[in-house]
């Protein structure tokens, strides 16, 4: 690179001689950055288990809005309201896979589920940041998690004021529909 | 029936085009030949060149050298694993020996070399579909198949393009895009080519998308015209050529004046599904989805043109009738399913027809040239309808099975009708339509629906389980001409994949726990079955390899809507997941696996 600048130079053109000074700028690299200047990010929602070097403490992402019965009903409301039942139906799973589970693809924390809500995933999952204000994120987190007994029974709803749809509940005679 | 009526009524089965000169040769000739003539301008070649087998989508195949006679000894000739775990809902296709797969999302294009041992693979194509696009398919990320044209494979992806493919080299020639997933739509119909176009319908029903059917040049990719569904008559290509037969489907700008303000725009009415084409009537058959949100309240009106069929020009995409079986939807009826041309003898009359199982439980067998309603009979157990007036065309519904905001319970059929998209397949030798389908029913809850582009827009809770009997599906011999049953085989779970029918009379059809039958096709007798790896939601379809031996091709792989809850891993404590379909399916993780595999079969 700097041999061509060289050429250019050479050639006499004041538009090379720009283009010399910007490529000398790009070969003037500090390759050990001061610890000063450099983040290390420790405290991202973690997706895996795996900590390279052996485990470390991080601060506990906690929803606001843990064991807050109001919080966790506006959050089955909103559920409603952005379509998440489109895709989940009522925690089942439909287009997106199912939210009553242990196995959480990209963490079932309160800090993963808010990032998954916000960010979106890769294979289906919009990224509704921008569209849904950070409280009803919460909101919706705290709903969901209430999906899979990680509420407080006595904040949590005993189930929807809708159609009963728990199979186990409803006792149907082989093909009387009812 | 008397020796003369039977030579009648066959003789008004013989296709118009080729048999109108065998019919003025002898009769019986006629009736040998016309196996060989069935399928309109195509003779059949022992290849499979489009998902639905001809422009009459009858899926028969003339081969006849496995009969009712020597079925039972099929057996395994080689398999080929996609390594996929969706649901696999295509047909493969055979030219010059070369057998083509689209697999479901992410739409892979494998092309099998069956003149070599195993069949190896020749090449793959990949078309980068969008990994996000998986999010805005309603029922699973299916994809139903390819068409061959001129040299190269047309198929659609996920992600609402086209691609042309040179089936040669598996080099891409075009893609083009034809909507976005940012307005919810996506397409897994098997597209087909009709007069050098490519003509392609969108997917969407379930997100507020606005229907439409394109047509592409084969050549460039260009689009040449696209009709919408709903809006303007301009827009839908409704002009002064559009003669439809029931006053009720006759107006000015219907697809504007039939909804509340604007909400056309998101109305649904996707052609998601099937294309026919009449060569000799140059008119082309679709259906449009259901109208959008499922909560019917936020929608008072017609719905035009949702539940819709479409005689169409396949040169300009002009309307020339239209006829909508089911105004202002409410039970998720999308008018989608395939329609099977066929000539029959109705009441002493040669009748150029149509055959369309609709959701809503109705064979409906039309007069093709006009749009004239004949018969339309339930083939399944119906308790919303009473049945069609034929003077009118109108659906007589029954009241107390009205949807909208409130609870309704004991609907039949359910939301997936009683047929969904699995194609049925029509024996011009029986002159029967072999029905794979459902017996479900629902328990409907209305909700306030939210447009949110991108997003589902359902506005429902839903459950569903099995119809009387409790079986929850059924593969029916149907007799279109005196529109009743003939014979019928009860399936645990719902018919789920497509039917083939052969000159050897035997029928073919998979169950979604993954046993792939042979029936005999005028008695409905148990031939032969093999149980495949995972359950089949497949399309049979039937080919004349190098070595001249007949062979019978079949994906299996569980999903699509009804196996959703084994292919997306759904959690059956809730009913209500995947609209409502796990609640009639929590037993079918006990029956089989995911997992894509075509396995291909011959006599020993």
């Amino acid at each position: 690179m700097f041999f061509r600048s060289r050429n250019l130079l050479l050639a006499g053109s004041g538009a090379a001689f720009v283009s010399l000074l910007a490529g000398c700028q790009r070969e003037k690299q500090e390759l050990r950055p001061r610890p000063a200047q450099v983040a290390v990010y420790g405290d991202a929602a973690r997706e895996s288990e795996i900590q390279p070097g052996g485990p470390q403490t991080q601060a506990a992402v906690n929803n606001p809005f843990y064991s807050n019965a109001l919080a966790i009903s506006e959050g089955q409301r909103l559920f409603s309201w952005y379509n998440c039942s489109g895709c989940h139906a009522n925690g089942g799973g439909a287009i997106g896979p199912p939210l009553i589970k242990k196995d959480w693809i990209y963490g079932g924390e309160p800090a993963n589920l808010f990032d998954t809500i916000v960010k979106g995933r890769p294979n289906g999952m919009p990224a509704w940041g921008g569209r849904i204000p950070e409280y009803q994120v919460w909101q919706l987190v705290a709903y969901i998690r209430s999906l899979n007994g990680e509420q407080p029974k006595s904040a949590t709803p005993e189930r929807q004021d809708h159609i009963e749809t728990n199979p186990e509940t409803l006792h149907f005679e082989e093909g009387a529909n009812r | 029936m008397r020796s003369s009526e039977r030579l009648r009524t066959l003789e008004g089965r013989l296709h118009a085009s080729c048999c109108r000169m065998l019919r003025t040769a002898s009769l019986i000739f006629g009736l040998v030949f016309c196996g060989m003539c069935q399928i309109q301008n195509q003779p059949d070649d022992g290849q499979w060149i489009m998902a639905a087998k001809n422009y009459s989508s009858t899926r028969f195949s003339t081969l006849d050298q496995i009969n009712s006679g020597n079925a039972a000894t099929l057996k395994l000739a080689w398999t080929f694993s996609t390594g996929l775990t969706k649901g696999h809902e295509a047909a493969p296709l055979i030219v010059n020996n070369t057998m083509y797969l689209v697999t479901p999302w992410p739409n892979l294009l494998y092309a099998l070399d069956l003149t070599k041992p195993g069949a190896p693979l020749k090449w793959k194509y990949t078309p980068h579909a969008s990994r996000s696009s998986q999010g805005t398919a309603c029922c699973d990320v299916v994809n139903r198949g390819a068409a061959y044209y001129n040299g190269r494979i047309y198929y659609n992806t996920l992600d609402v393009h086209t691609v042309a493919v040179d089936a040669n080299t598996g080099r891409e020639i075009w893609k083009t895009q034809l909507g976005s997933i940012d307005d919810g739509e996506s397409i897994t119909m098997a597209p087909i080519v009709v007069k050098g176009k490519v003509l392609v319908g969108n997917s969407g029903g379930e997100f507020g998308v606005r229907g439409w059917l394109a047509a592409l040049d084969a050549d460039t990719g260009k689009i040449v015209w696209r009709a919408y569904s709903t809006g303007p008559d301009k827009d839908v290509l409704i002009g002064p050529s559009f003669k439809p037969f029931y006053a009720a489907d006759r107006g000015k700008d219907l697809g504007v004046k039939s909804w509340p303000a604007d909400a056309w725009k998101i109305g649904g009415g996707s052609a998601w599904s099937w294309i026919s084409y009449d060569p000799d009537l140059d008119l082309i058959y679709y259906g449009t989805s259901n109208a959008g949100p499922w909560n019917a309240d936020q929608r008072p009106g017609d719905n035009k043109w949702t539940s819709t069929l479409f005689a169409r020009r396949p040169e300009t995409g002009e309307a020339i009738w239209a006829y909508q079986m089911n105004p202002h939807d409410e039970h998720d009826y999308d008018g989608v399913n395939e329609n099977v041309l066929a000539d029959l003898n109705i009441k002493g009359q040669a009748r150029k027809v149509l055959l369309h199982p609709d959701r809503n439980g109705r064979l409906y067998v039309i007069d093709r040239a006009t749009g004239e309603v004949l018969s339309a009979e339930a083939f399944a157990y119906v308790n919303t309808s009473t049945s069609v007036d034929l003077k009118t065309g109108h659906l007589n519904t029954v009241p107390a099975k009205s949807t909208g905001l409130k609870t309704v319970r004991d609907i039949c059929p359910a939301a997936p009708g009683g047929k969904d998209w699995q194609p049925s397949a029509f024996s011009p030798k029986t002159g029967w339509l072999y029905l794979p389908h459902n017996n479900l029913c629902m328990d409907f809850e209305g909700l306030q629906a939210n447009y949110i582009s991108g997003t589902p827009y359902v506005g429902a809770n839903v459950r569903m389980y099995a119809g009387p009997g409790g079986n929850r599906g059924e593969f029916t011999a149907w007799d279109p001409a005196n529109a009743r049953a003939v014979w019928s085989v009860k399936e645990t779970f719902p018919a789920w994949s497509g039917a083939l029918v052969t000159a050897g009379d035997v029928v073919f059809y998979g169950t979604m726990d993954g046993w792939f039958k042979a029936l005999d096709a005028r008695t409905g007798k148990l031939l032969w079955q093999f149980k495949t790896g995972s359950g089949i939601v497949g399309q049979p379809v039937s080919y004349r390899g190098p070595d001249n031996k007949q062979y019978i091709a079949i994906f299996a792989g569980v999903g699509g809507w009804s196996g959703a809850v084994v292919s997306g891993g759904l959690n059956t404590q809730d009913g209500s997941a995947a609209l409502g379909f796990v609640n009639a399916m929590t037993d079918l993780p006990q029956h089989t696996n995911t997992g894509g595999t075509l396995y291909v079969f011959s006599l020993p």
